[in-house]
């Protein structure tokens, strides 16, 4: 097509003014993209986590907060469920599985969850996925530890490393477990949930570490040692723990057995439906993302008003042209179609550029978010509805060029062949 | 005798919003093939005259024909294609896209007309004859238009006006822009290309030196009424 090529050769020749241009497109592009896409994700991501997981109970306090410190490792418990109670509510006929937690400890960062064999045999991610052990084995003695891939991976630990593990969460100056070492006797395979992010040791050992440290400090003379500890090892059963997940023999039992649990006489507890705290969770989230939406969609208008500016201040250099285009014979509608033309080319690219930009964006903000919030990041084509808001600001691209099309049209009526001064 | 290839009978012409005509009854004929010289200082409405003829605004009273086709009775496109089709037109200077190379600058017209496409036949090569012709070396085809010199550039309006061999070719002031020596030599080589494609040429300029080696000489202040009451006015 000719008036393509015309339009192609002006642009060139712009070469300068034009890549601005694209490139502005291309951020307030990059930054709508990004939006939807890490909203996408991150929801995806959070979802992977409690998929399998049909109730979480713990003590009474916000559902989202319940869910965020028992399954993301965010901010804490405010108090622990008792062993009793937590014995009588997995008796019921209808749950099928449980896995009891216990947190408070960290190593260099990372939770320390107390657990039972239940979590390696019964926890599910994303649909039906089990965990898997990517080497070694799942926890034996006393002492062991299992860790999370993403654990081993940054901190180069392997089977067989001892560590030691730290009273409270958090980074700094924490007191030790350094006294009870563990050894590291598996590492399971990545999964692209806070699993990833955590380290795994028995109930048994979190109550041992704990022995001495009713006050919330270390008590000299009163811990436990590594031998003694594993000759009472079936004395150790916890008192407490601080919440636990429930899988259910059928989805169907899931509210009765809720309701039950938080209307439960002995102890005060609170059972939460995963999806609907996080449903709660994304309407607490919501209002920032539409703020960000409203940024995002501002920013792409200012990008097509650069355009704009851009396409207005070339019409006094292209009057000339005008003209010979003109006298070569062109129709007005012609002349201004150059402009719409040279629109739809500036924004075209400017959504491509944008896109690249975004899933740049994307892969190196993708192993911040896994560290942080151990919530594995995907490269995804966006969806079908996102492909309509491109197309749509395309659209808006050229709609804008027809206010300089316009103006051309006019002006090459009122000029003829020659520029009139 | 033959019918005039440009006929233009008491022609009238104001622009939109002003008051006293540019043109007033001016009646003018050129013959096929003709080489006629209009004589005419800036502000005389030649410029007028020119878009008027090439149909780019359409007479208040009296008519133009080319070629047999009254203007006046064609809608706007149509007299943007009858001018895409019949005819070529040379400006004073900046006649090119200088974005374009020379070859592409050239063949424009060839864009907008499929008559004038058709007639060239092979666009292309007919392009490179008429450079050829215009005395442009071949590393200068694919040049991009503003690193050509002055003459350089008005030699590629006159090829780009003549191809596909219009029936009438305009030029405003072609060789202003020129010295003495290339002003000549630009006369020559487009007064050979004229003949060749059988063109006539309506040449506008008020450089009386170059009026004898037209065939016909034309004064346009006595042929536009309003040049005459300006005078007057003026006197």
């Amino acid at each position: 097509m000719t008036l393509l090529s015309l339009a192609r050769g002006s642009l060139a020749n712009r070469r300068f003014a034009v890549a601005l241009t694209v490139l502005t497109i291309a951020i307030s592009i990059a930054l709508l993209v990004l939006v939807e896409q890490m909203r996408s994700e991150v929801r995806e991501g959070f979802y992977r986590s409690v998929s399998g997981t049909d109730l979480i109970v713990g003590a009474p306090t916000a559902p989202v907060q319940l869910l965020l410190y028992s399954v993301f490792g965010l901010g804490n418990a405010t108090n622990n469920v008792s062993w009793q109670t937590y014995s009588e509510v997995i008796a019921v006929p209808s749950v099928a599985w449980s896995i009891p937690i216990s947190l408070g400890d960290s190593h260099r960062g990372y939770r320390v969850i107390g657990t039972s064999a239940a979590f390696f045999e019964h926890y599910r991610y994303a649909g039906q996925q089990a965990l898997a052990l990517g080497e070694g084995a799942a926890l034996n003695d006393l002492y062991d530890v299992v860790i999370g891939a993403q654990v081993a991976r940054q901190l180069d630990y392997a089977v067989g490393d001892q560590i030691v593990i730290a009273h409270g969460t958090g980074n700094v100056s924490l007191q030790a477990h350094d006294d009870q070492p563990f050894t590291i006797s598996g590492v399971l395979a990545p999964t692209g949930t806070p699993v990833d992010q955590s380290l795994y040791i028995s109930l048994e050992a979190h109550t041992a570490v704990h022995i001495g440290w009713e006050r919330g400090v270390q008590m000299r003379g009163r811990t436990l040692d590594p031998e003694r500890a594993r000759a009472m090892a079936e004395q150790l059963q916890p008192d407490s723990i601080t919440a636990f997940f429930l899988g259910l023999t059928s989805r169907a039992a899931v509210f009765g057995l809720q309701s039950r649990i938080n209307q439960y006489d002995g102890e005060p507890l609170l059972a939460i439906l995963p999806g609907i705290a996080l449903q709660e969770l994304w309407r607490i989230t919501g209002f920032a993302e539409q703020i960000l939406r409203v940024v995002a969609g501002m920013v792409v208008l200012a990008g097509l008003l650069g355009m704009l500016t851009a396409l207005i201040s070339t019409l006094n250099e292209r009057r000339r042209e005008m003209a010979i285009l003109r006298a070569a014979g062109a129709r007005p509608w012609q002349i201004a179609s150059l402009l719409v033309l040279e629109a739809a080319v500036v924004t075209a690219m400017g959504i491509g550029l944008g896109l690249l930009l975004a899933y740049a964006l994307q892969v190196a903000l993708a192993p911040w978010l896994l560290a942080r919030f151990g919530i594995a990041v995907g490269l995804t084509w966006p969806a079908l509805w996102q492909w309509l808001v491109l197309g749509g600001i395309w659209l808006a691209g050229i709609l804008v060029a027809l206010i300089p099309a316009l103006m051309v049209y006019r002006r090459t009526l009122a000029d003829g062949m020659q520029v009139r001064q | 005798m033959t019918d005039p290839l440009l006929l233009i009978d008491e022609l009238t012409y104001a622009w939109p919003g002003e008051q006293d005509p540019v043109i007033r009854e001016l009646s003018l004929s050129i013959a096929a093939g003709e080489k006629v010289f209009l004589a005419g200082a800036s502000g005389s409405g030649k410029s007028t005259l020119l878009a008027l003829i090439g149909g780019l605004v359409l007479p208040d009273q009296g008519t133009i024909d080319i070629s047999g086709q009254s203007l006046n009775t064609l809608s706007r496109s149509a007299r943007d294609r009858f001018r895409a089709d019949h005819l070529g037109v040379i400006f004073q200077q900046f006649n090119l896209l200088p974005w374009l190379d020379v070859v592409g600058n050239v063949t424009l017209g060839c864009h907008f007309s499929a008559l004038r496409r058709k007639r060239t036949g092979a666009v292309r090569s007919a392009a490179e004859a008429l450079l050829k012709a215009m005395d442009l070396e071949q590393r200068l085809w694919h040049k991009r238009a503003d690193q050509l010199s002055v003459g350089q550039q008005q030699r590629v309006a006159a090829a780009r006006a003549l191809i596909g061999q219009p029936d009438l070719v305009l030029a405003d002031e072609p060789t202003s822009a020129l010295d003495r020596d290339r002003r000549d030599a630009f006369l020559s080589l487009l007064f050979r290309e004229i003949d060749r494609a059988g063109s006539a040429l309506l040449f506008v300029s008020h450089d009386h030196e170059l009026a004898a080696r037209f065939d016909r000489t034309l004064e346009l202040s006595e042929l536009n009424g309003a040049a005459c009451h300006a005078i007057e006015a003026g006197a």
